[in-house]
């Protein structure tokens, strides 16, 4: 609020509530209608007055305008509101009001490329003829952007594969409590191994009849599935392990964790991937050989298993000293107090760390193209040099960025929600 | 109770030997049916490949080190440049976040919430292959501030020429020295008598004055080449003199930048939520402005929650632009793990020098963050 104190003497000619409302919104609106002229119509108003004047007067007459709209304790529950809220100050006015200009600015031609403008019917480049987004090329191209080269007779076999999947992680929210001390164990050894086999007799395919299917051929937002979801399952273990090495007391185990985490976190994975591409195969003996897929897997999971045990490393440093100590005098051994005592502790204070290294390891996979896997944003590269369809670059990003913004958005939102479930006032 | 102490070290470090001598054994036997020899030689052949942008003279016939040189240089310049502009952004929009202002507040939060759920190489690929793309040729440019021009070949700047360029440059060394210690200097006169020196103004005239000084009396001179239309063929037009810089160069650090810039804001926004409100209400009521609050009492204490982990958000940011190679901007990966592996074939030397340089400069910004973090660290007396 506009600080007035009251024995200073005003120096702005007292104006009735009403005078200077009705002053205020003309100037309001005039400075609104007269960019609209000057962004719709390019017309300009106000152009006897010099260039460098001209082109700030809707900012000038908005701030009038706003300046006189500031009034304190109106009595009108609305523009005390609007006032609070986005004109407290003239500055803040004016940022207000370039704000709204922006919108009015940027708005319109975005729906207009978004939808009004935009193409969605028909089935080749030719149906695109209005000045918007040609979504027809989505439409065209969906299939791989879901599926890669994966043949379009066989797609069901990932749509089942995703649904077991799904099924199988869902049913350890339905188990009975008897079993309940079991669901860890259940979701990093029983869990991994059951979707590991799905995927490799369903999507990989080669017997029961089904046709083999090579790696090569996997791709778009399906492998980006896989590949997030087998480094994020394994990751987990690895990264702990690693942070209960690095606070060992042991000197070789704690300097080779700490080597190990300090390497990979130095690291860009990119150059971790080069490294599995081109250096893996040397260091394995002569005709072994392992499949693409499974050294991109290896090597995002020990490079996010560094980052996931500096995180955890932070939630283990929070606990107290009293909690070790208390354990160590009920007789517990070292393993039976880290996973009874201390875990289930510490994981509950990192679960936003761990959220966003979660996230972080969505965001990298699109990396894997250096590899030649192609996820979604590779086949979007593959797809805008097709010659049928060149120069929808713009819209494969669009979709894509879309995509990508959903799945994160809802982990991150999801992960602030668990974050307030499983906190324990101390 | 000692066997209980040995046998997991021992462990560990057998398993630890194992896996490195499993390893190495396979390279060994690999590279010798291979006929591949281990070795650093190849860093002093000629290299005989160009690179598009390069800070440092290079051509074909320089070494392969050169070729190092040249990528490590270019990556740098992006980070530098990135961490500079992302730490500018990210201060402006974590303070919007909290600002008083509904439509800022949900402008800046609506950006953040954008930019930091996309991944950084779809990003990168949209403003290479989509937003840059869409600029004219150089034909058509039309001149930005009377002498640039942004183009779909990149951005041409006038180019400043210097004479006697290193004598203005020990000058503005010089004054920035005795800038630090005038600082100094009213630091203490402000500690020892009270006495308020105008501290930023004389600063900015030693800075800017001493400089200029030379000009008249240092025989420095600058003039600027602008860059000028040229037909090189029947439809093809560049620009010549100037500086020119890439569109690899703008998109990379355009995107790194807007995606860096919503961790640090978030960054900010914690560091100055966690300081009590106490603190401002305090500040507020000796009569102290907004901006002053902010200044004087907020930020010195929320730097100590900040920078922790906006030093992580640096290092992310330098590991991040070897997304370069993917727009072939030609940064350390794409120069030296890209093209010098593919022509030598030495992929452990090289995969490995890459590897040991982006730990070093890691290490090179934790280091120097860490000594910047306890020296504003609370001193307990």
């Amino acid at each position: 609020m506009n600080s007035k104190n009251f024995d200073l003497p005003k120096s702005k000619i007292q104006l009735s509530r009403n005078t200077s409302l009705i002053i205020g919104a003309l100037f309001f609106f005039l400075g609104i209608f007269d960019f609209c002229l000057n962004n719709f119509l390019a017309t300009n108003i106000t152009s006897f007055l010099p260039r460098f004047i001209n082109f700030f007067t809707p900012l000038i007459f908005g701030v009038i305008g706003l300046h006189f709209i500031r009034i304190e304790f109106s009595g009108i529950k609305v523009l005390d509101n609007l006032n609070k809220n986005i004109n407290p100050s003239n500055f803040n006015a004016a940022l207000s009001l370039c704000i709204i200009f922006l919108i009015i600015f940027s708005l319109p031609p975005l729906l207009n490329w978004f939808i009004f403008d935009a193409n969605i019917s028909g089935d080749t480049k030719e149906a695109c003829t209005g000045g918007g987004a040609c979504w027809v090329y989505i439409k065209v191209w969906f299939n791989r952007f879901m599926y890669g080269m994966y043949p379009n007779a066989e797609q069901w076999r990932i749509n089942v594969t995703f649904v077991a999947v799904l099924a199988f992680m869902a049913a350890g929210f339905f188990v009975p409590a008897k079993f309940r001390n079991y669901l860890s164990l259940y979701y990093t050894l029983i869990l991994p191994i059951i979707s590991f086999i799905l995927i490799y007799y369903l999507i990989s395919g080669g017997s029961f009849g089904l046709e083999w299917v090579e790696t090569g051929a996997w791709g778009g937002l399906s492998l980006t599935f896989i590949v997030s979801f087998f480094s994020l399952i394994f990751c987990f273990p690895i990264g702990m392990m690693l942070a209960l090495g690095r606070r060992s007391d042991l000197p070789i185990v704690k300097y080779s964790s700490l080597s190990f985490i300090e390497f990979w976190r130095g690291v860009p994975l990119i150059t971790v991937l080069f490294m599995s591409a081109v250096m893996f195969p040397m260091f394995l003996p002569d005709g072994t050989y392992v499949d693409k897929l499974i050294r991109v897997v290896v090597a995002i999971t020990l490079f996010e298993a560094a980052y996931t045990a500096e995180v955890i490393r932070g939630g283990l440093q929070a606990l107290p000293r009293g909690q070790y100590d208390a354990a160590k005098s009920l007789g517990m051994g070292y393993w039976k107090l880290h996973i009874f005592v201390i875990l289930p502790q510490a994981l509950k204070l990192v679960i936003p760390g761990i959220a966003n290294t979660f996230l972080a390891l969505v965001k990298d996979t699109p990396l894997i193209f250096v590899v030649g896997l192609l996820e979604v944003v590779g086949m979007l590269n593959l797809a805008k040099t097709n010659p049928k369809w060149l120069g929808f670059s713009m819209e494969g990003y669009v979709f894509a960025g879309i995509i990508f913004w959903i799945i994160c958005y809802s982990m991150s939102k999801y992960s602030q929600k668990l974050e307030l479930k499983y906190k324990t006032d101390r | 109770m000692k066997l209980k102490k040995f046998l997991p070290q021992l462990l560990t470090l057998l398993f630890i030997v194992l896996v490195f001598g499993f390893f190495t054994m396979n390279a060994q036997e690999n590279m010798g049916t291979r006929g591949i020899e281990f070795g650093f030689g190849f860093l002093t052949q000629e290299a005989s490949f160009d690179i598009q942008f390069s800070l440092i003279d290079y051509d074909g016939s320089h070494s392969y080190a050169r070729a190092y040189l040249v990528g490590l240089l270019n990556t740098l310049l992006v980070a530098f440049i990135g961490i500079i502009l992302a730490t500018i952004l990210g201060i402006i929009v974590g303070v919007a976040r909290l600002s008083p202002n509904y439509l800022i507040r949900k402008t800046s939060s609506f950006y953040i919430e954008f930019f930091r759920n996309v991944p950084l190489l779809l990003q990168i690929f949209f403003w290479y292959f989509a937003a840059l793309r869409a600029l004219p040729m150089p034909q058509d440019a039309t001149m930005i501030l009377g002498s640039s021009f942004m183009t779909i070949k990149g951005l041409y700047t006038p180019a400043p020429i210097w004479t006697n360029f290193d004598v203005f440059l020990t000058t503005l060394v010089a004054a920035l020295f005795l800038v630090f210690l005038f600082v100094k200097f009213a630091k203490k006169k402000q500690e020892q008598e009270g006495k308020q020196l105008p501290v930023l103004i004389i600063s900015l005239l030693i800075f800017i004055g001493l400089p200029l000084l030379t000009f008249l009396v240092g025989g420095v001179d600058l003039s600027f080449s602008f860059p000028e239309l040229r037909k090189m063929s029947q439809s093809s037009y560049t620009f010549d003199g100037g500086m020119g810089i890439p569109p690899e160069l703008i998109a990379l650090t355009l995107a790194l930048t807007l995606y860096t810039a919503t961790f640090i804001a978030e960054n900010v926004r914690a560091g100055i939520q966690g300081i009590g409100k106490g603190q401002k209400e305090a500040a507020a009521s000796i009569g102290l402005t907004p901006s002053q609050v902010l200044k004087l009492v907020i930020m010195p204490q929320a730097l100590r929650i900040i920078i922790p982990p906006t030093t992580n958000q640096y290092l992310n940011l330098t590991k991040n632009s070897s997304l370069a190679a993917a727009i072939a901007y030609p940064d350390l990966v794409l120069v030296f793990a890209g093209t010098a592996m593919m022509q030598t074939g030495k992929a452990i030397e090289i995969v490995g020098i890459t590897m040991a340089t982006y730990l070093t400069i890691s290490i090179a910004i934790s280091l120097l963050m860490n000594w910047y973090n306890q020296r504003i660290a609370i001193k307990e007396k």
